[in-house]
């Protein structure tokens, strides 16, 4: 399928471009399709790709010398990522995988410099989705220092249902576990706990949430 | 068939552990691998996930909002 102006003018990047500006970003815009599991960066490695995802779902992540992943986002349509190594110039900091078969659309390091520079009102936009960026991972250190386990289940579970129109994908127990810093088995206990409480409920392969104002409390998110 | 736990071919190393712990006869060894079974009452336990050392089997949640059942 060809790169579609429609899906382009949905992106942080190029909103509010004019439609020639869209066109000339469209002529430099590639598409690349992955399978589940598909590595599409590796951490540690010069990458001069930006990825924006068309469909499916595509978690950022590093993993320790032990093994132990740790998941820092998790990427959905119409976001991008790889852009801080691109803007950088420098290496990977995270790796990044599909999670389920995947549609991107990816501009070269060297063709955004040039669009930008052709389009120089076009770094509002970059500036806005770099500092998104940088909100984000505060909060994920404030998560990771302050909230007890329970309370960070209870927050990523909000976050994913709300956040998830179009292409959430289901999750395992242990990439629960990699999302917020844990071992798997503290998110199982946390799940238990939950439904204990009744703010969720367990249907064999499917999670409730059966009291959201409850979990937003436990999570600590005022609503 | 209803949803079953998943098994990366590529990962696993047919070691029979998920086998040994599955309580509802899910996983089987059929010759040199395991295989899923469509078990009625598998009810996602998880353990076979848990105890893999390959990281090749996943038993993955949906997770969705109770809707409100709205005006009788």
């Amino acid at each position: 399928m060809a790169v579609e102006l429609e899906f382009l003018k949905s992106i942080p990047y190029f909103a509010g471009l004019e439609p020639s500006v869209l066109e000339s970003v469209r002529r430099r815009v590639f598409e690349k399709k992955a399978d589940k599991g598909e590595i599409l960066s590796f951490e540690g490695e010069k990458s001069d790709v930006l990825y924006f995802v068309v469909s499916g779902v595509v978690k950022v992540f590093k993993t320790s010398a032990d093994g132990k992943e740790q998941i820092f986002r998790i990427i959905r349509p119409g976001e991008s990522f790889n852009d801080v190594p691109v803007l950088s110039g420098g290496v990977n900091l995270v790796s990044a995988a599909a999670m389920v078969p995947v549609t991107l659309n990816a501009v070269k390091k060297q063709d955004l410099e040039n669009i930008l520079r052709e389009h120089p009102g076009m770094a509002l936009n970059i500036i806005q989705v770099l500092s998104r960026r940088v909100q984000e991972l505060v909060s994920l250190v404030e998560d990771l220092s302050f909230r007890h386990v329970t309370s960070r289940v209870a927050k990523m579970l909000l976050e994913y249902t709300e956040a998830g129109a179009g292409g959430t994908p289901r999750l395992t127990q242990q990439e629960m576990a990699s999302m917020i810093g844990t071992a798997r088995e503290m998110v199982g206990r946390s799940l238990k706990s939950l439904e204990e409480e009744g703010t969720i409920r367990m249907e064999r392969n499917r999670i409730v949430i059966a009291d959201q104002k409850a979990l937003r409390e436990m999570a600590g998110v005022t609503p | 068939m209803k949803d079953m736990p998943s098994i990366d071919r590529e990962k696993c190393q047919a070691c029979g552990l998920c086998v040994s712990i599955c309580n509802c006869g899910a996983l089987v060894m059929s010759g040199n691998n395991v295989k899923v079974m469509d078990a009625s009452n598998c009810g996602w336990c998880t353990l076979c996930e848990l105890v893999c050392p390959y990281g090749a089997i996943s038993c993955p949640f949906e997770i969705v909002v109770e809707r409100d059942p709205g005006p009788e």
